[in-house]
């Protein structure tokens, strides 16, 4: 039976969905026009003022807001409230430039814990699960945020956070861990160091994982889901609108409820900036709607996704989200075609590869190369090297199906590609532009 | 008799073929026999070694990949034409050789080879019907 954390908005009609969304939508550009002068000077240039907005379907005359907005208001600048009512900061990775910081009160840590619970009640978490948080905690959101979610639901909270590999273990082991929370790069690697201690999926007691913070493949989670025992959940989140919770998975593992009470969302068309309709392929782009000390209007994620209204099998009627193609921060552009690591990933899979990879981006006398780094595996090797060769030419061959262009291929030895933690390093990218 | 050789796979980089014989070296394991093929950017040594299910143990423990196959080590006449001798009755046998390479050994007179065949039991026989030595992985522990 599918369990909601909060059944009457999870479930709530569209018509609900979006009088809540259109009410909430007014007070939030009120809020930010009264107490966020950098974005009421951008409503300005834009000629357009509260009264403008009257429902959600007045929402594309706001004006964006782009990660180099948030750059250029940092620390203070998008700050909808006197710090006196802010009780915590959150900040990103950094991987992508500067590190963006965000604001919270009270309220907006409740809202944003509830998102969270509804994801671990969705991946079938109850008050008698044992849930181990191994995101890292601290500035990063992912292990504060569903250490609350966990709390909320009345798990047995393990905060683990990130790393220690063999004490992970042991709390899983001991403890009987049923939930795991970390990014799929680090469930795989500790899926394949339990494999090495001679451990079946049947001796492992989770049952569920939630999943995030990067981008990964449906057959990277097949990896994980029998190497584990377990049903793997997809979450997707940003610190600039919260964290992990902004959207997640049901049973019916097939696209992310967004937590529309919450977050509004849209597709655009990143390049005219257009909105989109429904079901096309576009960026997502989010406006929060009842956050305090962060609040964002139209923030653009650079993610790539489509949406869609289309019933769920599991009760919910909240918008969902494909799997995002990939960051378009992450995309690569070799040799003039976009390239996204998550591609990569989804080849090397079906190939038979292990998930561990490494993508090298150079420049030889002015043309991008791309190398595409694989651990050699036992099941792989043979004693005949045309064999081997002839593989590596397969896997040269559907990457460039895949891709469209060209890429080396590398066999390393085993062990040699950095394990993560946390966000795995997919890419290094040497080119000197 | 075939015997058992390990192929352990190499990245064609320097200082990698030097770790593995450490690993041996540290472990008191000789080389009996060694070849290498290699590509561009990989390669797979081929080693003949004293005592085989130590070796592998102590290289998988060391993170290599390293499997066995079976080959044969046939001892070579010590005259001319020696070599050209064995590769006939495998010429006429229609036994097709994927790779070979010289045996170290000890010096004891003879010369052998190491053979790679895919169909190791035909040749076997063919050699024997032809009167030709072959070593057994107790002569090579021996040596």
């Amino acid at each position: 039976m599918e369990r909601y954390y909060q059944p009457d908005i999870e479930c709530a009609s569209r018509e609900t969905i979006k009088a809540i969304q259109d009410e909430k939508l007014i007070k939030q550009v009120k809020h930010v026009w009264d107490n966020v002068p950098y974005y009421r000077k951008k409503m300005e240039e834009k000629g357009v003022t509260p009264q403008d907005i009257q429902s959600s379907d007045d929402l594309y005359k706001l004006p964006f807001l782009s990660k180099a907005d948030l750059r250029k208001a940092y620390p203070y600048g998008l700050v909808g409230t006197s710090l006196d009512n802010c009780v915590r900061i959150q900040s990103t990775s950094g991987t992508t430039g500067k590190r963006v910081v965000a604001f919270y009160t009270q309220d907006d840590i409740d809202l944003w814990e509830d998102c969270c619970a509804r994801a671990i009640t969705a991946a079938g978490g109850t008050n008698e699960d044992v849930c181990q948080i191994s995101y890292g905690y601290g500035l990063f959101t992912g292990g504060p945020g569903l250490n609350g979610g966990s709390h909320k639901v009345g798990c047995l909270t393990i905060p683990t956070s990130s790393g220690n590999t063999n004490r992970q273990i042991m709390f899983i082991k001991d403890l009987n861990a049923t939930i795991l929370c970390c990014t799929p790069s680090y469930a795989a690697f500790l899926g394949e160091r339990m494999k090495e201690m001679g451990y079946g999926p049947e001796d492992i007691p989770l049952k569920a994982g939630i999943f995030g913070a990067e981008a990964w493949s449906e057959e990277m989670r097949k990896d994980i889901e029998n190497t584990l025992g377990i049903k793997a959940y997809d979450i997707y989140g940003l610190t600039e609108l919260s964290g992990p919770g902004v959207a997640f998975e049901c049973s019916a593992q097939d696209g992310m409820h967004i937590n529309e009470d919450h977050f509004l969302a849209e597709i655009i068309d990143p390049e005219t900036l257009e909105v989109l309709p429904e079901g096309s392929q576009g960026e997502l782009v989010f406006t929060s709607l009842d956050k305090e000390a962060f609040p964002l209007l139209r923030y653009r994620t650079r993610d790539i996704c489509t949406l869609t209204r289309e019933k769920c099998s599991c009760g919910r009627t909240h918008i969902r989200m494909s799997k995002p193609k990939g960051r378009s921060d992450d995309m690569l552009i070799v040799r003039g075609v976009n390239v996204f690591p998550s591609q990569i990933e989804t080849v090397l899979l079906n190939q038979g590869y292990p998930a561990n990879y490494q993508i090298v981006v150079g420049r030889v006398n002015n043309t991008d190369t791309l190398d595409v780094q694989v651990e050699m595996t036992p099941e792989m090797f043979t004693d005949n090297v045309g064999e081997i060769e002839d593989r590596q030419k397969e896997l040269v061959n559907a990457l460039k199906s895949m891709l469209g262009i060209k890429a080396k291929v590398s066999l390393v030895a085993p062990k040699t590609i950095a394990r993560s933690e946390g966000k795995a390093v997919r890419v290094i990218d040497n080119r000197k532009i | 008799m075939s015997i058992k050789q390990i192929s352990v796979f190499l990245e064609n980089k320097p200082g990698r073929l030097q770790r593995m014989t450490s690993v041996l070296a540290a472990h008191k394991i000789d080389l009996r026999a060694l070849s290498l093929a290699e590509t561009k950017d990989f390669g797979i040594a081929r080693i003949i070694v004293s005592d085989v299910m130590d070796a592998v143990t102590v290289l998988k423990d060391a993170d290599f990949i390293a499997s066995l196959t079976p080959v044969l080590a046939v001892e070579i006449p010590d005259e001319t034409g020696g070599l050209d001798k064995l590769l006939k009755i495998f010429a006429e046998a229609g036994v097709n050789i994927e790779y070979m390479y010289a045996f170290l050994g000890k010096s004891d007179g003879n010369a052998y080879m190491i053979f790679r065949i895919s169909d190791t039991k035909n040749a076997e026989a063919k050699l024997t019907a032809h009167g030709l030595k072959m070593l057994t992985q107790e002569d090579i522990e021996s040596l």
